[in-house]
């Protein structure tokens, strides 16, 4: 058995009077992907921000249980070093208007404050923006404005921005809702090629997505967890009613 | 329905379109006499003397307005020194904490602050600064003038801030940037178009206050740039000329009349510019 | 990062915090200090003649006499009659901004009219009222027969009525924008004209927030210094017509409190300025909220 990166611990998480998700219990492999998959609404992008602490700037918000992360309790770490050791590219693609193309790839030094030599810069910005397979496309225009990009674009640099800080886990909430298929399937082989270093949770709405470069599936449903297992496994013979619904398009 | 009646429903019509594009009309007029008066006899004023000398004793033709330009100069100076950094953090704390007690309160204070009258607060920085000082000053005056920034930078602050999507902050956070970083290197200078627009608009509100300054900088037929001495401003020079009995004051007055003007309609045209980029 | 550089970034994420809260204390604390300022200024006079302050006429500081009604009846004689004289004015303006020419080069000039009288100083509209209306109100009061001043109450209301029209009609523009767009289609739909439109559906839906503009203009106009005291002729009698002179409370604060000696004196006059505070506060707090729920409604 693998040794798990992060585990989450009879997790639950509120906003206000809203149970939004419920005991939740659950390991993500180290240098796996794995795809937590469920209908709107149903609490993905709730469980992939508290994994980042992004629940404190929620107002009303209050978490119960524990995330541990390499072992570690992550609410009682510093948040700040926490999110920098945990990339998260957002549903919507939200890069910073007032820096251009690529001091949006180096935001996390430039913002935190950390020196970087020129060439360090200029190899990050090369490496992170190949690995977002955004290279080619921006590499003559680096120093305009990244909100002149289109949708797939600006969501592809965000994902460049959060590779730059090399994290050992990252959180990528629908990173292709709005990319078309050519723009999908280079995020999908980049999921794939980042595996070998880094630990991956998607959420993703696209079944196909998922068994294509998912290791281990959870499937959520209204704030609980249905059911986890190894995706091949659980595409096949799902164990849970509602899963086998939702994986033959009942709903969702 | 009778035909009449509709008659009578679409004469209606037109007589409420009449009456209304009327009346808006008729407010150009008063607005093209004063202009008309602004531009004929300040313009016969403005030239280099009047840009660059102090004024002449009563009945003496000449002399120009060079101390209440310097006056009005500092005096938008000091009152920008404290007004903008803090009717700026003012404007980020009632945007980020919008719900606790402290900030309902505050919010308030700034609409009572935006309705107070300026000779009250001409009055009330008598009472803090003048008369401890016991001397008339620009800093009183930077002090006064000061204060009816605040609400408009803290306001147009406040509002911008609030426009910014969430989402912004989030990714800023995200990437492990502590609060007070994000504020300062990612959410102020996203909003920084707005923020300066209400710069901008403040001075040209402030610019053209005579009331305040009354019993604060208080006016001075020389040239000063100490800021413990009494300071002329443009305004006051106005409001001081425009009451003697000199026809050369009113001349002078004419053209600082003009000088304002120009310069405020620069500042609201300028602040325009920014918000649309 | 070592832990050291932490503690440092702990240690400014607070600062900044309190930083943040200080500056909303430092305007809390400013206005509080406005009022208790002028209240423990005020106390002597309020002291020395009781609850009669403004129920007597004679202002004679030379003979210790502060009756301030002349100045109470002169500034809501004046802001009255400038809202009177103004609103047929901003609710056109408004009506026309709001809802007939929402864009195109006409509501252009008259948008960029309202700013231009917005932009005006104050002392410049007591300027020209002095030089150019003055004389006219004169003609007009030689006409009349009555004594030709120039100056006075009427003067002033003018004035006044020309510098709150741009503000209550940006404010009632803003208030007809935010009637909904479905409203308006559903009453053209069934057949009603513009007109009835606009009156049975767009002015009631927008009358709160059209009437806080009223208000919050009236509270500008009560509070308005140097261009009433430049056109008011500054009489400390109480007007007895439109065609008087008087003067208001700002105005007298604005002729007499730097000459003003002897401490009842000036206490009187910053009994005034606690008047005006407290009831320009109260307009503007009112007015706020009402467009304040307005816009939430929405
Ligand atoms: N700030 C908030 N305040 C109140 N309720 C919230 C808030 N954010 C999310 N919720 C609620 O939490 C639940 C889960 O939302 P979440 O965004 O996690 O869903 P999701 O699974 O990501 O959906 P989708 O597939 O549409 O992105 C929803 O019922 C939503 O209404
Ligand atoms: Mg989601």
């Amino acid at each position: 058995m693998t040794e798990s990166v992060l585990r989450l611990d009879h997790f639950n998480f509120f906003i206000g009077e809203n149970q939004i998700l419920n005991d939740i219990n659950l390991k993500f492999q180290r240098k796996k992907v794995t795809a937590i998959m469920g209908p709107s609404g149903c609490g993905k992008t709730s469980m992939i921000r508290c994994i980042n602490r992004m629940n404190e700037w929620v107002k009303n918000a209050r978490v119960e249980g524990e995330i541990l992360f390499y072992g570690k309790n992550l609410f009682q770490m510093d948040p700040i070093l926490l999110r920098r050791k945990i990339g998260m590219v957002f549903q919507r693609p939200n890069p910073f208007p007032t820096m251009s193309i690529f001091e949006n790839v180096i935001a996390g030094y430039l913002l935190n404050g950390i020196k970087l030599s020129k060439t360090d810069k200029e190899r990050i910005v090369e490496d992170s923006l190949r690995k977002a397979a955004l290279w080619d496309e921006v590499k003559d225009g680096i120093h305009r404005k990244g909100t002149f990009l289109s949708g797939g674009q600006q969501q592809r640099l965000c994902i460049a921005r959060a590779l730059a800080m090399n994290p050992r886990l990252l959180l990528l909430d629908e990173p292709t809702s709005a990319l078309d298929p050519k723009a999908t399937s280079h995020i999908e082989e980049l999921i794939i090629e980042l595996k070998k270093t880094v630990t991956i949770v998607l959420v993703t709405h696209n079944i196909a997505q998922a068994s294509r470069v998912s290791d281990f599936t959870a499937f959520l449903y209204l704030g609980e967890l249905v059911e986890y297992g190894e995706t091949t496994k659980m595409f096949t013979v799902p164990e849970d009613k509602r899963t086998e619904e939702y994986l033959t398009g009942k709903f969702g | 329905m009778k035909k009449s009646s509709l008659k009578i429903r679409h004469a209606k019509n037109y007589l409420f379109i009449g009456i209304i594009g009327l009346c808006s009309i008729l407010l150009m007029i008063p607005l093209i006499l004063i202009f008309y008066q602004l531009i004929t006899l300040g313009g016969k004023s403005i030239n280099l003397t009047f840009l660059t000398q102090i004024p002449k004793s009563p009945g003496e033709s000449g002399g120009g307005i060079y101390n209440a330009i310097v006056g009005t100069t500092l005096l938008v100076a000091l009152a920008s020194l404290v007004s903008i950094p803090l009717g700026i953090l003012t404007g980020v704390y009632i945007s980020e904490y919008q719900n606790s007690r402290l900030s309902g309160a505050v919010r308030t204070c700034v609409d009572i602050l935006q309705g107070t009258p300026s000779i009250v607060i001409g009055i009330i920085v008598y009472t803090w600064v003048v008369r401890p000082m016991s001397q008339f000053s620009a800093i009183s005056g930077g002090v006064a003038l000061g204060i009816m920034m605040l609400p408009v930078i803290i306001k147009t602050t406040e509002e911008t801030l609030g426009l910014i999507p969430m989402s912004l902050k989030e990714a800023s956070l995200a990437l492990g940037v502590p609060y007070y970083k994000t504020i300062l290197k990612v959410v102020i200078p996203t909003g920084f178009s707005g923020i300066l627009t209400g710069i901008l608009l403040s001075i040209s509100r402030v610019a053209g206050e005579t009331a305040p300054l009354l019993f604060t900088a208080f006016g001075n037929a020389f040239l000063t740039y100490s800021i413990f001495k009494p300071i002329s401003a443009i305004p006051l020079l106005i409001f001081n000329y425009a009451t003697s009995p000199y026809e050369e004051w009113h001349q002078l007055a004419w053209g600082a009349s003009l000088l304002v003007v120009g310069m405020i309609l620069l500042l609201n045209l300028v602040a325009k510019g920014v918000t649309k980029r | 990062m070592s832990l050291k550089t932490i503690k440092n970034t702990q240690q400014k994420e607070r600062l900044f915090q309190s930083l943040l809260s200080a500056s909303g204390v430092i305007i809390l604390v400013l206005v509080i200090g406005v009022f208790i300022t002028l209240l423990i200024q005020s106390m002597p006079a309020i002291i020395a003649h009781k609850f009669d302050f403004f129920s007597h006429t004679t202002w004679d500081p030379v003979s210790g006499q502060y009756g301030g009604l002349s100045f109470l009846v002169g500034t809501l004689l004046t802001a009255f009659l400038a809202l009177l004289i103004s609103i047929p004015f901003s609710l056109s303006i408004a009506i026309v901004l709001g809802e007939y020419l929402t864009e195109g080069w006409i509501a252009l000039i008259l948008k960029t009219a309202i700013d231009l009288l917005a932009g005006i100083p104050s002392v410049i509209y007591g300027f020209w009222g002095l030089f150019v209306l003055a004389p006219w109100i004169r003609n007009l009061e030689i006409k009349l027969g009555v004594l030709p001043y120039g100056v006075g109450i009427l003067t002033a209301s003018l004035i006044l009525a020309l510098m709150i029209i741009p503000y209550a009609a940006s404010l009632g523009r803003e208030v007809i924008r935010l009637v909904p767009a479905e409203l308006k289609e559903a009453s053209l739909s069934l057949g009603a004209t513009r007109y009835e439109t606009v009156r049975k559906i767009i002015l009631p839906y927008a009358k709160s927030g059209i009437s806080a503009g009223f208000l919050l203009s009236l509270g500008r106009a009560l509070s308005e210094t140097m261009a009433v005291t430049m056109v008011i002729g500054n009489s400390n009698l109480l007007p007895t017509s439109i065609f008087s002179l008087g003067n208001t409370m700002a105005s007298v604060l604005a002729n007499e409190f730097s000459e003003a000696n002897g401490s009842i004196y000036i206490s009187s006059l910053l009994e005034i300025g606690l008047l005006l505070f407290v009831v320009t506060t109260i307009i503007s707090l009112i007015g706020r909220r009402i467009i304040k729920k307005m816009s939430v409604h929405q």
